[in-house]
């Protein structure tokens, strides 16, 4: 009986209870609808997504992604239904468009100021003259010369 | 001299972090400025028999309050709403969301009632095409039925004096 309560636990996950069961008569739906509201976001606990929110709006929402889908819409009209009321920010990977180039275009900018700040600090070490060897390092020298060849 | 490039890094992500916890992460754009009211058919909470559709208020600036009785920040707004109802200046309508009819009603005769009318929104449905995500939340309709203001949250007095009003002022003078 502890064994079933400790398994129970640990493989029911808090994401599965937040989602009721659906059904799609058509395979390709389903999948199509668990990617879709894996990847919308929640407006009332703002960092989960719509699978995962046990808020009331986030039931309603994937009520509305799932008879949608189930009507034969595609993803495009289902994203769209949702962007037309809420925003871009439903989105969990917003479209780009002048307002989010920073956004998208953020990583590559660091990326080019990181490069060009190594290069530039590469290009300032000046090679080290070497100072010549001593007496005793050049006899070690022609020592392990003789004794390798 | 050296230590002017960190200390410059270091002043940047401060400015971008003071700005990121300035920010409301609750107050977002609406899509919906600019757009016309969805258009909706509710039986009124005062009135089930009678409906409440954006014809209803066509040709005035109204605005429109999302509410719930079972919403606390609701209550909050409660008396700010009751006392611009007084003073005329704007009608008020009710977009009663996702709520029990008697328990909408009781909270209306126990509060008082603000409102010209409000649509019993049982499914939410309507609040889906408004973009209600977080009740209370006010919008100011135009003359023509176009959506030209979201405020959300509970209407403060300040947010009335500050925003809310002079906007209606403004679409008033409007044809």
């Amino acid at each position: 009986m502890k064994t079933l309560i400790l398994l129970l636990t640990l493989t029911g996950s808090s994401a599965l209870f937040a989602t009721e069961i659906r059904s799609f008569a058509d395979p390709d739906k389903a999948a199509r609808y668990d990617r879709l509201i894996g990847e919308l976001r929640c407006l009332v606990c703002q960092n989960q997504s719509l699978a995962d929110s046990d808020a009331d709006l986030a039931q309603d929402l994937r009520n509305e992604v799932y008879e949608m889908i189930a009507a034969g819409q595609s993803d495009a009209e289902a994203i769209r239904f949702l962007t037309d009321r809420y925003g871009d920010f439903v989105l969990y990977r917003p479209p780009i468009k002048p307002t989010t180039f920073l956004l998208w275009g953020g990583p590559l900018l660091i990326l080019l100021f990181g490069g060009v700040m190594a290069w530039r600090y590469a290009r300032q070490r000046k090679p080290q003259p070497l100072s010549p060897l001593s007496e005793a390092d050049q006899d070690t020298l022609e020592r392990l010369k003789k004794t390798s060849g | 001299m050296r230590f002017l490039i960190p200390l410059g890094v270091f002043l940047v992500m401060v400015i971008f972090l003071a700005i990121g916890l300035s920010l409301d992460p609750r107050n977002l754009p609406s899509p919906l400025i600019g757009k016309p009211a969805p258009t909706f058919q509710l039986s009124k909470v005062e009135e089930p028999s009678q409906a409440l559709t954006p014809e209803s208020f066509r040709g005035r600036v109204i605005l429109l309050n999302v509410w719930a009785s079972w919403c606390v920040s609701c209550r909050q707004e409660h008396p700010v709403l009751l006392e611009l109802a007084q003073r005329q200046e704007v009608p008020i309508f009710g977009l009663n969301y996702k709520d029990q009819l008697t328990a909408a009603r009781d909270w209306l005769s126990k509060f008082g009632n603000p409102y010209e009318a409000s649509g019993f929104d049982q499914d939410g449905r309507v609040g889906i095409d408004l973009g209600v995500y977080g009740v209370p939340e006010t919008f100011v309709i135009d003359k023509k039925g176009l959506i030209r203001m979201k405020h959300t949250g509970p209407v403060t007095p300040q947010a009335l004096e500050k925003d809310i009003l002079p906007l209606v002022e403004r679409l008033k003078q409007e044809p």
